[in-house]
C-alpha cells in the first residue's frame, strides 16, 4: 500500500517537473528569438533556400550534424541556453521519477505496471519523456522540448484525474505474458508518435511561417526550430521505429488474441482503430515518397495518424465499448 | 503513374544539370533518382516496366480498348491511388467499430434495427452492418492489392537487375556531396584503392557494400586515376519486395483460413462431456470448403471447474482464475487428463478448445400436481454481473394435466436477503446459493414449429402467479429443498450441490501457420526496407605531383543519413597516414573545372 501511494506522488512530481521543464524550454526559445530579431531577414532567407529542397545554388549541403542546430546552427551564438539546460535536467528527472513510480506500481500490484489505462498513460508519457531525452543526446533536439515536456505534463495530469484505479491484480484474459509483450511495444510506439507528431507539427508551423502565413508572423520563436525538411527527417525516423512497433503491437495482439478470445482477428473496435491506426501511416510512409504529397501533406498523415492513436486510447477504450475494455474504470 | 515518385531529399542538393529525362514508365520505389542524382555517366538500369517496353509516353496512349485499359492499369498501379486506396480502406473501416456488426454481435443489429427502423434499413441495405464483408470494402482491398500486384511486379524485375548492375561510375567532382574526405599517402594509388575497397566490402561472407574498381583516364589536371565506386543497403529494396509479398501471401492466407475453417460451441457440465461431432455442438459453423469428416471424433469431459476471485476490497470480487479440468478421449479410445484456462486453449487434433465463459448449472426439479416428475435437468444460468448474478428459464411442457410451467428467475450464488425481501448476490462463489423464482403458467408455444431460445421464456401469453395483494408471487429455493409451487401446480426442487458448466469453444483453422509466417515475413521486410541505411561511396586515388597519393572520396545517402559522414571517414580510415588534411574537397584543382567536361 505505501508502494502504491509513493508511486502517486511520485507521478506528481514528475508532472510538475515536466510542467517546469516546460515553462524553461519556452523562456529558452523566446530568448533565443529576441536574440535573434535583427538577424532575422536574413537567417529567414538563408532557410527558406535550404527549405526550397536544396536549390542548384544552394551551399554545399549542410553536414548532417548541422541539420539540426536551430536556426541551422549559428544561431545561438552568444545566447544562454540556461533556460533549456534547466529543461533538460527537469526532463532527465521527470524520466528517472516516472520510471520509478511505474516499477513501484508493478512491486505493489505484483504484476507487470501496464494493464490499465492509467499504466498505460504513465509509461506511455515515459517512453516519451524518454525518448526526447534520448534523441537529445545524439542531437541538438532541445528545441521539441517544450512540446514534449507540456504533453507529458497534460498527460499525466489527466491520468491521474481522470484514469486513476489503485494498484491490483489481473483478471484472467490478461493473465499472459503476451501483456507484457504486445501492450508493452504498443506504449513504446505510442510513446515514438508522440515525439514524432510534436516534430510534424513543428515543420507545418514552420513551413508555414516561412510562406508567410500572417498568423504565425508573430511567432518567432518557430525561427529557432531546424527547417522544415530536418523536422521531416526527425519525425519520419520516428514514425518509422513507431511503424514497426506498430506493425509488431497488431501482430502481437493478434496472436494473443488467438490464445484468449479464440480468434486472431475479430474487427471488435480496438481492433479496427489499431488496424486505422496502421494504415495512416503506411499513407504517410507512402505520401512520402509520393510526387506531390510529399513535405507539409505527409505530415498531416502524421496529424492525423497520432489523432487516431489517441482515439484508439481514449475514445475506443472509454465511449465503444468491446472485448478490449480493460481500462480499469467501470 | 510516370514519375510520381517524389526525388529524395539527398538527391536534390545534387546538381540536377546531368539528371536523365524523365519520362516512360518508371515503376516507382525503385531508387532512380537516387541513381541519376549521382551524375555518374553510366547510363541508368533500365527501369522500364513491362508496359512500355516499346517506348510509349502515358501522355501519348493510343486511342481504343488497349489503350484505355492501360491508361486504366497504370493508374491503378500509381503510388498517388495506391495512396487513395489507403486512405480510403481507413475511411471504411471507421463505420464497422461504431455501429454493431452481425459477425460479432448480431444481437446488438437486431436491437439497432428495432430502435431505427427507417435509417437501420438503409444502413442496413448499404451493409454498414457488415462492414468487413460488405462490397464496398472488399473492393477497396481487393483493389488495393490488385494495384500492390501491378506495382510490386516490375519492381521485383527492376531490383533484380539493379542487383546485378555495377554500381554508378564515379562522378567527376566530388564538391558537392554532403559527406566528403580526402587524404593523402605514401601508398600507391593501387594499393590505396585495394585497402580502401576491402575496408569498404567488409566480412567476406556478409559483404556491406558492392564494390567495383575502376581505371579512369586523365583528365583536365588530373591524372589517370583508379576508382571505387560502391553501394550499399540493397537490403533495403529487397525488404519493401519482401514486405508487400507478404502483405499478399496474409491475404490469401487469411482467405484460405475463411474456407476451411470451423468453430463450434458447447455447454459442458460438470460431470458431463460432449464428442467432436456437428450434432454435438450447440452452434457450429463451418467455412465453404469444411467436410464435416474433417472433425477428429474425439470426446470430452468435464471433471471439475475451479475459480477464483479476488476478496481483497479494491478489486472486491474481481476474477482471478479460472481452469476447467477435463479428460480428453482419443478416437483410439486412449485417456489423459487436461486443463483449459482463459488464455491456454487446449490443444487436441489440431483444434483449439477454448474456455469462453463459466456459471452455474443448478439441478431443477418440478413435479406436476400429480406429484409426477415433469421436469429433472441441470439448468444453465448466465451470469449477468461480476457477482454472478446468473438468470435461467425452466420450461415444463410435459405436466400431467393443465396449464404448462414455466419458471424465470436468478440464480444468486452468495445470496443475502434484505428486508423488504428482495436478495441479491454478493460474492461470485456458491458459499450460500439461493435460487428466486417467479412462476408462469399457460401454453408455451413449444408446439407450434418455431424455433424458441432456451433462455428466454416468452412470458406475455402466460398467466403470472400472484399473491393476494396482486404482487408477483417469489419462490426461494436453497440447496436441497423442495418448495411447493403456487396455485397448486406441484413442487420444485432445488438439487443438493449445485454443478457449474463452461462454455467451450472449439475452433479449427489450418492457415493460422500460414498466416503467422506472413505476418513476421512482412514485419522483417517492414524492418529491413526502413532500417538499411542506402549509400553510396566514391573513391578516387592518383599520383600527385610531389609523389604521394591523393585519395579523395565522397558518399551519397538515400534521405537524410547522419551515419553517411561516418561511413566515409571509417573507409578512409584504413590509410596509412601520411599527413591528413581533413574533411573538405582536397584538391582544390578540381574545384576550377569545368562540369561539362565529364559527359
Ligand atoms: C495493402 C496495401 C499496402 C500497404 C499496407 C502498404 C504498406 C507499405 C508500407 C508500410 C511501406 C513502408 C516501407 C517503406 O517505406 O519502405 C510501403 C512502402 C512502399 N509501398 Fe506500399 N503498401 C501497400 C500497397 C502498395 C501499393 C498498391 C503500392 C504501389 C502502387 C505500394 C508501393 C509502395 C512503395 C513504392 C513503397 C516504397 C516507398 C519508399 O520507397 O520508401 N504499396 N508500403
Amino acid at each position: 500500500m505505501e508502494m502504491a501511494n509513493l508511486s502517486v506522488l511520485l507521478v506528481w512530481a514528475a508532472a510538475t517537473a515536466l510542467a517546469i521543464a516546460m515553462i524553461a524550454f519556452a523562456v529558452d526559445l523566446a530568448r533565443l528569438s529576441g536574440a535573434r530579431v535583427a538577424e532575422r531577414d536574413a537567417a529567414r532567407e538563408k532557410v527558406t533556400v535550404a527549405a526550397g529542397g536544396g536549390a542548384p545554388e544552394a551551399e554545399p549541403a549542410p553536414g548532417p550534424a548541422a541539420a539540426y542546430g536551430p536556426g541551422n546552427g549559428t544561431a545561438a551564438g552568444g545566447v544562454s541556453r540556461k533556460g533549456a539546460g534547466i529543461g533538460m535536467a527537469l526532463s532527465w528527472l521527470a524520466a528517472a521519477m516516472l520510471l520509478a513510480a511505474i516499477v513501484l506500481r508493478g512491486l505493489a500490484s505484483g504484476r507487470t505496471p501496464w494493464a490499465n489505462m492509467y499504466e498505460f498513460v504513465l509509461v506511455g508519457t515515459f517512453v516519451a519523456v524518454a525518448v526526447f531525452v534520448g534523441v537529445c543526446t545524439v542531437r541538438e533536439a532541445r528545441f521539441l522540448g517544450a512540446f514534449v515536456a507540456g504533453l507529458g505534463a497534460t498527460f499525466l495530469v489527466l491520468a491521474q484525474n481522470v484514469f486513476f484505479v489503485a494498484a491490483t491484480g489481473l483478471q484472467p484474459a490478461l493473465q499472459n505474458y503476451w501483456l507484457v509483450i504486445h501492450v508493452g511495444v504498443a506504449i513504446t510506439a505510442t510513446g515514438i508518435f508522440t515525439v514524432a507528431f510534436v516534430s510534424s507539427v513543428l515543420q507545418l508551423l514552420r513551413d508555414a511561417r516561412d510562406e508567410g502565413t500572417p498568423w504565425l508572423a508573430a511567432w518567432r520563436w518557430l525561427d529557432q526550430t531546424p527547417s522544415p525538411t530536418a523536422l521531416e527527417a526527425l519525425s519520419f525516423r520516428l514514425n518509422s521505429v513507431g511503424f514497426v512497433l506498430w506493425t509488431f503491437t497488431l501482430i502481437g495482439g493478434a496472436i494473443w488474441a488467438e490464445d484468449a478470445w479464440g480468434r486472431y482477428w475479430g474487427w471488435d473496435p480496438k481492433e479496427v482503430w489499431s488496424f486505422v491506426v496502421w494504415v495512416v501511416y503506411a499513407a504517410y510512409l507512402h505520401a512520402r515518397t509520393t510526387r506531390g504529397w510529399s513535405g507539409r501533406r505527409a505530415a498531416w498523415f502524421v496529424v492525423v495518424g497520432y489523432a487516431c492513436v489517441l482515439f484508439n486510447f481514449t475514445g475506443v477504450n472509454l465511449v465503444i465499448n468491446g472485448k478490449h475494455s480493460y481500462s480499469g474504470l467501470t | 503513374m510516370s514519375g510520381d515518385q517524389k526525388p529524395d531529399v539527398a538527391a536534390a542538393e545534387v546538381p540536377a544539370g546531368s539528371r536523365p529525362h524523365r519520362g516512360g514508365y518508371v515503376p516507382h520505389g525503385i531508387d532512380d533518382e537516387f541513381a541519376e542524382a549521382s551524375g555518374a555517366a553510366e547510363p541508368a538500369p533500365d527501369t522500364r516496366g513491362a508496359g512500355d517496353k516499346d517506348g510509349s509516353t502515358p501522355s501519348a496512349p493510343r486511342i481504343g480498348v488497349v489503350g484505355m485499359l492501360r491508361w486504366m492499369w497504370r493508374q491503378l498501379t500509381s503510388m498517388r491511388v495506391a495512396l487513395m486506396l489507403l486512405m480510403l480502406l481507413a475511411v471504411a473501416a471507421v463505420p464497422g467499430s461504431v455501429l454493431p456488426q452481425r459477425g460479432q454481435d448480431p444481437a446488438a443489429v437486431a436491437e439497432y434495427l428495432g430502435d431505427h427502423p427507417d435509417l437501420g434499413d438503409w444502413l442496413d441495405r448499404l451493409g454498414f452492418f457488415d462492414v468487413y464483408t460488405s462490397v464496398w470494402f472488399s473492393a477497396i482491398y481487393l483493389l488495393l492489392f490488385v494495384s500492390l500486384v501491378g506495382c510490386i511486379v516490375p519492381r521485383t524485375a527492376a531490383h533484380w537487375r539493379a542487383l546485378r548492375a555495377r554500381p554508378p561510375q564515379v562522378p567527376f567532382r566530388f564538391t558537392r556531396f554532403p559527406a566528403q574526405a580526402s587524404a593523402t599517402t605514401g601508398l600507391a594509388p593501387d594499393d590505396a584503392v585495394e585497402l580502401v575497397a576491402a575496408r569498404l566490402r567488409g566480412p567476406r561472407y556478409l559483404p556491406t557494400f558492392r564494390v567495383d574498381r575502376r581505371t579512369e583516364a586523365a583528365r583536365a589536371h588530373r591524372p589517370e586515376s583508379r576508382t571505387i565506386s560502391a553501394e550499399r543497403g540493397y537490403l533495403r529494396e529487397t525488404g519493401n519486395l519482401v514486405f508487400h509479398l507478404a502483405l499478399l501471401g496474409l491475404l490469401v492466407s487469411v482467405a484460405l483460413g475463411q474456407m476451411l475453417h470451423y468453430t463450434g460451441q458447447a455447454i459442458v457440465t460438470e460431470g458431463r462431456g460432449f464428442a467432436n461431432a456437428v450434432v454435438d455442438y450447440d452452434t457450429f459453423t463451418e467455412g465453404a470448403w469444411f467436410r464435416p469428416s474433417s472433425l477428429v471424433p474425439f470426446s470430452m469431459t468435464l471433471d471439475a471447474f475451479d475459480s477464483e476471485f479476488a476478496s481483497e476490497t479494491v478489486a472486491f470480487a474481481q476474477a482471478r482464475d479460472f481452469t476447467a479440468h477435463v479428460t480428453v478421449t482419443e478416437p483410439d479410445g486412449t485417456r489423459h487428463p487436461e486443463q483449459i484456462k482463459v488464455n491456454h486453449p487446449l490443444v487436441t487434433d489440431g483444434a483449439k478448445i477454448y474456455l469462453q465463459g463459466n456459471g452455474f448449472a443448478p439441478k431443477i426439479t418440478v413435479t406436476d400436481s400429480d406429484g409426477e416428475v415433469a421436469f429433472s435437468q441441470r439448468v444453465p444460468f448466465l451470469p449477468e454481473d461480476q457477482l454472478y448474478t446468473s438468470r435461467g428459464v425452466v420450461k415444463v411442457p410435459d405436466v400431467s394435466r393443465g396449464d404448462q410451467i414455466g419458471l424465470v428467475g436468478y440464480f444468486l450464488p452468495t445470496a443475502v436477503v434484505d428486508d423488504d425481501g428482495t436478495a441479491r448476490s454478493t460474492f461470485p462463489q456458491p458459499l450460500d446459493p439461493l435460487l428466486v423464482l417467479e412462476v408462469y403458467r399457460g401454453d408455451l408455444g413449444l408446439d407450434d414449429g418455431v424455433p424458441r431460445n432456451v433462455y428466454r421464456l416468452d412470458t406475455a401469453s402466460l398467466t403470472p402467479s400472484v399473491d393476494q395483494d396482486g404482487a408477483r408471487v417469489k419462490l426461494l429455493v436453497r440447496p436441497g429443498e423442495t418448495v411447493d409451487l403456487p396455485d397448486g401446480l406441484g413442487t420444485v426442487t432445488l438439487g443438493e450441490d449445485v454443478p457449474r458448466y463452461v462454455a467451450l469453444d472449439l475452433r479449427h483453422d489450418p492457415s493460422l501457420a500460414y498466416v503467422l509466417t506472413f505476418a513476421l515475413l512482412a514485419l522483417g521486410g517492414l524492418a529491413l526496407s526502413l532500417f538499411t541505411p542506402r549509400r553510396r561511396v566514391w573513391v578516387r586515388a592518383f599520383a600527385s605531383a610531389d609523389g604521394t597519393t591523393v585519395v579523395e572520396a565522397a558518399g551519397l545517402a538515400r534521405g537524410d543519413d547522419a551515419g553517411l559522414q561516418g561511413e566515409v571517414d571509417r573507409a578512409m580510415s584504413v590509410l596509412p597516414e601520411l599527413e591528413d588534411d581533413g574533411a573538405g574537397p582536397a584538391a582544390g584543382s578540381a574545384e576550377a573545372e569545368d562540369e561539362t567536361t565529364k559527359d
